[in-house]
């Protein structure tokens, strides 16, 4: 009996993906046809809370409200737009075939779920692929200003893990222009009444009475007040958990609290340990560093990665001759070159670096080098491609990029893992859904470039719609808990105490410092490469700087009026908790897939080996009272349209 | 709209449903600041044509008292017989009263709304990169043309301050016919230096109120092309400069004894 | 290549709350990298006042790449800073000498409140998108994306003003607390679409009126250009008065229709 039926049969959690019978491509269809429908006029009668107003977030609000049901919408920004959607760069995939370069919505759903590495679900990604040809149709309309052509229709890119153009792109803003057009439309909603919008209010908790999903508590940053609200349905879509590794292409305020404190509630977490490392970013310059900065991989698309063959070169790159440099990824990867995926080219990079051929001051990144495509395009088609990227490095590295190469460098960007959901993107507690980066469901060990935005409109505008409706229909004229129960009052009472003890425990160090300290271990030990020595050795050093992070913890100012010091202790308090359980799940996931790692696991030539007999499943953990020892759940994973394979992009 | 609104928190919602106030249709287009802006840009309009007209006629002083004079009387009697003589002159003028009133209520009403905007100042020094000196004098600027305009009405309309206003003379064209003696008010009025210097100076004002209004008209109405744009600057700089050199020629001239 | 900065005075405005009194608080960080971003140097400076039991410095900052419109400080008298086209977060100290004096400040206008030190609630933008800052589409039933062509340079040119990050610094910026430069942006992204055009007018009415309840009047000063991170340029300005003109008209007629 392989690995993933014995766990099965110790599941402690019934998860029950809910896929719909009949062929792969009628799947959704006939979902549509099926689910249970709330009438129009009935649809006021009920509220849905949805947490964040990213792409996930914004557009289910919008789309709730339009439809009529009452949206409560929370964000811990001050407004709708600044959700982190708004940095995504490169673009977003539709299958329109608008090349003619034979692209269809079954290569999409293809490409996906091999780019994934096999640990997705089939049929979510394939209802991914089906919307994704909405999603442009809608964005358009919307007034999103995709690139286009002279002749005035749509331009199309291509990115890694695909052979075919269909990535739309604005710029090198797509996410900014996707989540203004879908913050726009949440914004008519909230002008005409159908969303009442609550911003810079942080969820704090999820309040589950009887079974179900009944609301939240919040704490409002301005004023530190607690509220609770209640509601038929809650939906969370409040992003990725990236920030885990401090350093990271997220913004500073992304954080896993919403999703952490639903799993402390009963939510599986699932594939922790699937976290995606991107291959092009600025490489750290000094030790204050707060982030780090993404440059899009589309410039993967006329860039050429190499590093100099010895590893003592002093020259300046212009001054390398051909024959010592190392196009290593067009070397390893003839076929897809300079666009081999993203956990790949990553690798790649991680090797040469610790090889010694880096290159900048601190020897920490390899070139991605524009010179070919300056001679053969022309300084100004460049310019147009990535003119904004060029200026955002030369402000951040100092240096031209039209006259040096660029220096780069992999860095934690985004998460696959994430609440665990069914067909219907509801978690194991009825009635809480969660949407884009927040749940685990699509990308399995390794999400696709310009997947994510895809993603997450298509939870927000096409799934979420549905499904909601669905469980909702027979809840119709049943009423609610209102926030006066014990249960709201007591996660109250809980969060006041969290949040009194940390300005209370006078300790000496900030949580930043925590939270850089508890980024470095993840890093080291959960990052691009894995080992079971590493991971035990980060499974002991976590829960130690644990311990000093609740003793020796210091939070200045008050509970009363905004305090960012108290704010960030809250989030590096949960980082620490999800820390342990991505180092427990690496540890236990015994084979290399995707962005997971493990170097006792990998082919002669050093790609991941997947062990499809024992791992072919999602492991989704539920909490277990102490973040050290979670309960494991597993889901088999069955392939039906897409034959399991080694992938290979040579 | 102090900086000091304690920031009332609760859900935002339902912002744009409140139903629109009907009111007749030039009152509602003056009660938004662009409409305003449309308001000032039109009398700004309006009292250019003027100033520059007024600048060209009064240049027949260089031709002599005669012309001028002459001219005056033309003035005065515009489109008689259909009208009386006066009234069309006093129509003009009333038109320009009425544009003065206007540019000014609107600019007096902006002020106030742009104080509002920001009642707390910022503390440390503002370093503008665009914004000059013109574009933030306007009122300034605006203020003294006003004090300049009523001065200068007194002085050579009204003749309260000046003892040559209202003296008639006899012209060639009109024989025996006595008409305003408009030269002699003139070169009276110059030969007192403070008032020259007054005179000169609040033209170098108008002139630097023109440099930006001149300008901003085109913006304040949306005349926008990319083929004119940057004609503007050169417009509103020329504009300015005609308007200034030729005013302030008179009193240097009459100062000087070339007019007088 | 990267050196230290020595010796750099900070003036900081701290303001416990909306009604207290602020001040300016001075700190001086005796060495810093270059290669450091100005608000990594606020959180240098942050970790030691907590360190110190002092508070830290409240200032809104997020993405820190220059994208969300989150930051938004007053350094030394122009908003987001001396760099052109930068946004706080992506201002770096080798725009900086040693022994400089940095004043700080927050974004001052009465339709931005101040919420505690640095930060102010621009919450007012929202307004002014509630108010029409869309395209009515509702989810589903949009026709093909290709259905309708958009010649580049149109598709080019609403792209432009599209780029606005709702920072505010042009409120700030402005002499007279004006919000044209980012409620055009907004106006010349939508109304130059082809899918803009059903609500032209009505967009371009309801957007300037909103505008006005909360901010003070365009005055063509154009300073909101030069601190824009965007460099949104004002003849945006000059696009949305003349729809707002035209609207006027166009929405008497078919008021009078009604
Ligand atoms: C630099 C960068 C570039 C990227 N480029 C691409 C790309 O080119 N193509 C692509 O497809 N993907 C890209 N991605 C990934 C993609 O942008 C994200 O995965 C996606 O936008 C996530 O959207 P979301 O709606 O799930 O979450 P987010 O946009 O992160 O929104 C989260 C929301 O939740 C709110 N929130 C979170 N926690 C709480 C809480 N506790 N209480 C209240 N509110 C809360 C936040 O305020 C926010 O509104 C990129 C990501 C990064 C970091
Ligand atoms: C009565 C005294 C006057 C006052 C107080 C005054 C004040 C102002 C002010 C405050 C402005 C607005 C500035 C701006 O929007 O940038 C302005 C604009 C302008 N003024 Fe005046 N002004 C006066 C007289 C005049 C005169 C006599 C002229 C013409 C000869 C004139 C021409 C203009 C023009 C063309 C504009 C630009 C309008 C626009 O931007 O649309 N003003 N004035
Ligand atoms: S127009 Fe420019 S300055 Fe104004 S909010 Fe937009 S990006 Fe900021
Ligand atoms: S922090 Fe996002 S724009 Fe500066």
């Amino acid at each position: 009996m392989s690995l993933t039926d014995q766990l099965l049969a110790q599941n402690t959690v019934k998860l029950d993906s809910k896929i719909p019978a009949g062929p792969m491509a009628d799947k959704w269809n006939s979902y549509k046809d099926n689910m249970k429908l709330v009438n129009p006029n009935n649809k006021r009668k009920f509220k849905v809370i949805v947490v964040g107003t990213g792409l996930a977030g914004a557009s289910a609000a919008a789309t709730l409200a339009e439809l009529g049901y009452q949206v409560d919408a929370f964000t811990f920004h001050d407004s709708a737009r600044r959700a982190h959607s708004i940095a995504a760069q490169g673009g977003i995939n539709g299958a329109k075939n608008y090349k003619g370069d034979g692209d269809s919505i079954h290569r999409l759903f293809y490409d996906t779920v091999k780019g994934g590495d096999f640990r997705a679900r089939e049929a979510n990604v394939h209802r991914l692929a089906e919307n994704s040809v909405d999603i442009i149709d809608q964005m358009v309309a919307q007034g999103v200003p995709f690139a286009r052509e002279y002749g005035g229709l749509l331009d199309n890119r291509s990115f890694g893990g695909a052979q075919v153009s269909r990535t739309f792109y604005a710029r090198g803003q797509t996410g900014q222009q996707l989540l203004l057009g879908a913050y726009q439309q949440f914004s008519r909603q909230v002008g005409l009444g159908g969303i009442r919008l609550f911003n810079r209010t942080e969820l704090i908790d999820v309040v589950v009475i009887d079974g179900h999903a009944s609301g939240i508590v919040v704490r409002d940053l301005v004023t530190g007040e607690l509220q609770s609200h209640a509601a038929h349905a809650v939906v969370l879509a409040t992003g990725g958990y990236g920030n885990a590794f401090f350093l990271s292409t997220n913004a500073m305020a992304c954080n896993v609290t919403a999703a952490w404190r639903a799993h402390r509630k009963g939510a599986l977490f699932a594939n922790p340990c699937y976290t995606q490392i991107h291959p092009t970013c600025i490489p750290q310059s000094d030790d204050s560093q707060s982030k780090l900065t993404l440059m899009s991989e589309s410039l993967r698309n006329d860039g050429r990665v190499w590093v100099p063959t010895n590893p003592n070169e002093t020259r300046p790159a212009h001054e390398v001759p051909e024959n010592e440099r190392d196009y290593y990824l067009e070397r390893l990867y003839p076929s897809f070159g300079n666009l081999a995926p993203r956990d790949i080219s990553s690798r790649a990079a991680k090797r040469a670096v610790d090889k010694g051929l880096g290159v900048g001051p601190k020897k920490n990144g390899v070139y991605l080098d524009f010179a070919d495509a300056i001679n053969r395009l022309g300084r100004e088609v460049v310019e147009e491609r990535y003119g904004n990227l060029f200026e955002m490095y030369e402000r951040i590295a100092g240096e031209n990029p039209y006259e040096q190469p660029m220096r780069i460098y992999p860095a934690s960007h985004y998460t696959m893992g994430g609440l665990w959901v069914d067909y219907e993107l509801m978690t194991n507690i009825p009635g809480l859904y969660a949407a884009g980066e927040a749940n685990f469901s699509d990308h399995g060990a390794n999400r696709l470039g310009a997947s994510a935005l895809m993603q997450g409109l298509s939870d927000g505008y096409f799934v979420l719609p549905y499904t909601i409706g669905n469980y909702l229909a027979p809840m119709l004229n049943k009423a609610i808990p209102g926030t006066d129960h014990p249960a709201f009052k007591a996660a109250e009472e809980e969060a006041r105490i969290r949040f009194n003890g940390y300005l209370a425990s006078g300790g000496t160090k900030s949580p930043d410092y925590f939270h850089r300290e508890l980024g470095k271990i993840i890093w080291d030990y959960c990052g691009m490469e894995r080992t079971e020595e590493g991971l035990k050795k980060a499974l002991s050093d976590l829960p130690a700087l644990y311990d000093e992070f609740k003793t020796d913890l210091r939070v200045t100012g008050n509970g009363e009026s905004m305090n960012q010091t108290l704010e960030k202790a809250g989030r590096v308090d949960d980082f620490f908790q999800l820390g342990m359980l991505m180092c427990k799940d690496a540890l236990d996931r015994q084979e290399s897939c995707g962005g997971h790692f493990r170097a006792e696991y990998q082919t002669e030539e050093g790609e991941a080996l997947r062990d499809d007999e024992n791992y072919c499943h999602v492991s989704a953990w539920q909490w277990g009272g102490d973040p050290m020892k979670p309960n494991l759940n597993v889901e088999k994973l069955e392939f039906e349209e897409v034959h399991l394979a080694t992938r290979s992009y040579k | 709209m102090a900086q000091v609104v304690t920031s009332q928190r609760g859900p935002v919602t339902g912002t744009a449903t409140r139903s629109k106030k009907r009111r007749p249709f030039l009152i509602d287009l003056y009660s938004t600041a662009v409409g305003k802006k449309y308001v000032m840009g039109a009398t700004g309009i309006m009292m250019m044509g003027f100033v520059v007209f007024h600048m060209i006629g009064n240049l027949k002083m260089y031709l002599g008292a005669v012309h001028l004079n002459e001219y005056a009387h033309f003035l005065e009697n515009l489109l008689v017989p259909i009208a009386p003589e006066g009234v069309v002159l006093w129509i003009l003028r009333g038109g320009l009263i009425t544009a003065l009133a206007l540019h000014l209520h609107a600019a007096f009403s902006l002020t106030q709304l742009n104080r509002k905007a920001r009642p707390v100042k910022y503390q440390s020094a503002r370093d503008y990169q665009i914004a000059n000196f013109a574009s933030r004098t306007m009122r300034l600027s605006g203020l003294v043309v006003l004090a300049f305009i009523i001065w200068h009405l007194l002085d050579l309309t009204f003749g309260v301050v000046n003892t040559a206003t209202g003296a008639m003379t006899t012209v060639g064209a009109h024989g025996e016919e006595p008409v305003k003696n408009v030269y002699d008010a003139v070169v009276f009025s110059f030969q007192r230096t403070p008032v020259a210097l007054f005179y000169v100076f609040a033209n170098v004002l108008l002139g630097v109120h023109l440099f930006h209004g001149a300008w901003s008209i085109f913006q304040s109405f949306g005349w926008n092309n990319p083929r004119f744009n940057k004609w503007r600057r050169g417009f509103a700089t020329g504009f300015a400069a005609i308007v200034v050199i030729g005013n302030v020629s008179f009193p240097i001239a009459v100062m000087a004894g070339i007019v007088g | 290549m990267s050196h230290n900065l020595k010796n750099i005075t900070l003036k900081i405005w701290r303001q416990d709350g909306p009604q207290a009194k602020g001040n300016f608080e001075t700190h001086v960080i005796d060495e810093i990298t270059d290669e450091a971003s100005f608000l990594e140097m606020l959180d240098i400076l942050n970790d030691k006042l907590v360190h110190d039991g002092k508070e830290a410095v409240v200032f809104d900052h997020d993405c820190r790449e220059g994208i969300c419109g989150t930051c938004s400080l007053m350094i030394d008298g122009q908003a987001h800073g001396p760099q052109r086209g930068t946004a706080t977060c992506q201002l770096h100290m080798r725009q900086f000498q040693d022994n400089a004096t940095i004043t700080i400040e927050p974004w001052r206008a009465s339709a931005f409140p101040l919420i505690k030190d640095l930060m102010v609630d621009r919450s007012a933008f929202d307004r002014v998108i509630e108010s029409g800052g869309y395209i009515t589409a509702e989810t589903g039933g949009a026709p093909d994306a290709n259905l309708i062509p958009i010649p580049k340079p149109i598709a080019d040119a609403a792209m432009d003003s599209a780029e606005c990050i709702g920072c505010g610094a042009c409120v700030a910026a402005c002499p007279n607390g004006a919000a044209n430069l980012f409620t055009a942006a907004k106006v010349a992204h939508l109304n130059r679409l082809p899918q803009g055009q059903a609500e032209r007018y009505s967009r371009v009415e309801n957007m300037v009126e909103t505008m006005d309840e909360h901010f003070g009047s365009c005055t063509n000063h154009g300073e909101c250009e030069a601190a824009c991170p965007k460099e949104i340029s004002i003849d945006v300005i000059a696009l949305m008065h003349k729809d707002y003109r035209k609207a006027k008209f166009a929405n008497r007629k078919d008021l009078a229709r009604k």
